[in-house]
């Protein structure tokens, strides 16, 4: 039960070495906060996630397995996470940003990446709503990106992936409507993670401690939407309505 | 935060067992009038019983009531009044039902004399998770006196109260003499506190949240008792109200707080310079001396959308300093506050295991939850309470912690060992219960 100060007590991370999820349960860190499961491939990066949320202070941090991919495994860890104590929030972090020209060249690659960032999304959104809406209460979280707002050239695959799992997350917060569990979209402009490490940051781009920021004022607010940065949603609205033969030319 | 659940009406205690042994995995919680200032009658994917349709109330020979667990406060009143008796102990609202007055274990401002709620209980009825109806007596089999021990103060997870018998007291007009002192400072209004509370049956302070410095704790101490008919005047004996009036003013939503540091500080120093600085005697109405917020209603609106909570605890005399401590560091923060309220306790319960009160001093303060840097001042300030030996209310909390709680209630392993015997697969559940692992 997030607590009248908006102090969330147990915290279910999918996708639970990712950099912004990272920083999320930093940001949520209190003496409330008790229970905090990341669900990640086995890695060493997943163990040195654990202990250094726990060096940070963070109590009671585990780690389950969990493959994005492999969605009949998803029913039974989430119920084995809610079956541990209620969850108030639920980060749903993972994906992969591939090679736009790789993709293109091998389409086996941008199924595999469909099959992470949409499908396996599907499934663990789907599975996460119904426990949620069971406990009545918490919120689900989900990183969508605003390169899913509208396709470009330069990374339409992935696009693709962010758009179809951000259609399915903003229209899940319409289901859950009066269930008492909540949806929080989080849409970030360029973020300075590992998996961006490799690229040139675009205008506007932003740390995972700031999509973390905003992810807690999001659900201090009850929001259903964040930008990061917040006038993001300004620029985003304005490429949205560009002509097609403006936008196709444009640097981005 | 607010949860989802299923209200069910009931409209008998046929009704309460059906719902008990039918309960899914999230259980059942009873609800009373909702009064709780955090989530104590919540149950988030779970039932909740609305007992409202319980509410009869008989009045026995001896001055005893008999009443549904959904009868409210408000109702009893006027009908003790017309016959010369009072409740034995009153919260600072009126809107409350006798089943949650049980399950809070309820003080007022008689505590130092006439302990809580559950110190005047006759019997309950009370529907267990196997779907028994038991009638606990406090002089019945020990297992009964204990089940009953623990279900005073035991925030209603032992079992869905249905009935009470309670004893009442003596109240010969509806009108009580009050006695009305100023103190400038909180070492004044402490003193005067420790000098003079036996003398009252009944006693409160009003103190200033946001005084800072030298005027840190100032307060009006109102002390009374209820009054022979001789003692009010006729003319206004005549126009005595048995009922007490229902809200006169309703505090509408509003989007933006009206409440805050100006506006807030203004009050209050308003509100201490209207009250004389020494005055005895003065004949006041019940329903004025006992429930002054009564008269306006949602007035948990003023603080906005975001709303406030409640920060009361109660330490031994040893720990008075953390009295000050507490006004020190909230008015430290400019935070808002126009609802501060001190009070001496008499002796606890030390039987019910989740019973709140504990001899010595109870600090009640108001704060709007939005207020920066909150949480972290009201967590050093549950350390310094548990330090000296204290406890939160549980019925007045939406933001500690098990261990908080755990340290708190020595009692508290005795009240699991309890719940684990007579509700093994754990019915009866709330909201407050997960989050403080009670």
């Amino acid at each position: 039960m997030t607590d009248a100060l908006d102090r969330p007590t147990s915290i279910l991370v999918l996708g639970g070495t990712s950099d912004i999820a990272l920083a999320t349960v930093r940001a949520l860190r209190s003496p409330a906060l008790r229970r905090v499961v990341l669900a990640a491939r086995p890695s060493e990066g997943r163990d040195a996630a654990v202990s250094s949320l726990a060096r940070d202070g963070v109590a009671g941090v585990t780690a389950v397995d969990f493959d994005a991919a492999a969605t009949d495994s998803h029913d039974e860890l989430l119920a084995t996470a809610f079956a541990d104590g209620d969850v108030d929030v639920v980060l749903v972090a993972f994906g992969v940003l591939g090679v736009q020209q790789e993709f293109e060249d091998d389409p086996d690659l941008a199924v595999e990446a469909a099959q992470v960032n949409y499908v396996g999304a599907v499934s663990v959104c789907l599975r996460a709503a119904r426990l949620l809406t069971a406990q009545g209460h918490g919120t689900l979280v989900v990183l969508s990106s605003v390169a899913g707002e509208r396709a470009r050239r330069s990374n339409f695959v992935y696009g693709s992936t962010k758009a179809g799992l951000d259609a399915l997350a903003s229209g899940l917060a319409d289901a859950l409507h009066g269930s008492g569990a909540h949806v929080l979209v989080v849409r970030p402009g360029f973020v300075r993670t590992g998996m961006t490490s490799h690229l040139e940051p675009a205008p506007l781009s932003v740390t995972a401690e700031q999509v973390a920021q905003a992810v807690v004022a999001g659900l201090r607010r009850g929001s259903t939407v964040v930008y990061v940065p917040a006038a993001m949603r300004v620029v985003m609205s304005g490429l949205r309505h560009l002509p097609r033969a403006v936008f196709r030319r444009l640097p981005i | 935060m607010p949860s989802r659940a299923d209200l069910v009406a009931v409209s008998s205690v046929d009704d309460v067992v059906a719902v008990v042994t039918g309960a899914g995995p999230r259980g059942v919680l009873a609800r009373g009038a909702g009064r709780s200032y955090g989530d104590a009658a919540q149950n988030g994917g779970g039932a909740v019983l609305d007992l409202s349709a319980l509410c009869d109330v008989e009045l026995l020979g001896d001055g005893d009531v008999v009443a549904g667990a959904g009868a409210l406060l408000s109702e009893i009143v006027p009908l003790l009044l017309a016959r010369g008796r009072f409740l034995p102990v009153t919260p600072g609202t009126r809107f409350i039902t006798v089943g949650g007055a049980v399950a809070a274990d309820v003080h007022g401002k008689n505590h130092h004399v006439d302990g809580s709620f559950g110190a005047h209980v006759r019997w309950v009825d009370l529907v267990t998770a196997d779907g028994s109806l038991r009638r606990l007596t406090p002089t019945g089999a020990p297992e009964d006196a204990a089940l009953l021990a623990a279900t005073i103060g035991g925030m209603g997870l032992t079992g869905v109260l249905v009935a009470v018998r309670f004893a009442t007291i003596p109240s010969p007009t509806s009108f009580v003499r009050v006695q009305t002192r100023r103190a400038p400072d909180l070492d004044a209004l402490m003193a005067l506190m420790v000098e003079g509370d036996v003398d009252f049956r009944y006693s409160v302070a009003w103190v200033d949240g946001m005084a800072r410095g030298a005027r840190l704790g100032r307060g009006v101490l109102t002390r009374g008792d209820h009054v022979e008919p001789h003692d009010v005047p006729a003319r206004r004996r005549a126009a005595a109200p048995l009922t007490a009036d229902g809200p006169r003013l309703d505090v509408p939503p509003v989007p933006v707080s009206p409440l805050n540091r100006v506006s807030l500080a203004a009050f209050n120093e308003a509100w201490f310079r209207k009250a004389p600085r020494s005055r005895d005697d003065e004949i006041t109405a019940l329903a004025p001396f006992f429930y002054p917020l009564d008269a306006v209603g949602c007035w948990n609106r003023l603080y906005g959308p975001r709303g406030f909570l409640q920060y009361q605890f109660a330490v031994p005399d040893s720990g008075g300093e953390v009295v000050r401590t507490s006004l020190e560091r909230l008015a430290g923060m400019g935070a808002p506050s126009f609802l501060s309220v001190l009070k001496r306790f008499g002796p606890g319960r030390p039987e019910s295991p989740l019973s709140f009160p504990i001899e010595g001093w109870t600090l009640a303060i108001d704060v709007p939850a939005r207020t920066p840097g909150l949480a972290a001042v009201l967590d050093d300030l549950d350390e310094l309470v548990l330090a000296a030996g204290g406890r939160l209310y549980l019925a007045k909390d939406s933001r500690a912690v098990p261990a908080t709680v755990a340290g708190g209630y020595p009692g508290l392993d005795a009240f699991r060992s309890l719940r684990a015997d007579v509700d093994p697969d754990g019915v009866f559940v709330s909201d407050l219960s997960r989050r403080l692992q009670l």
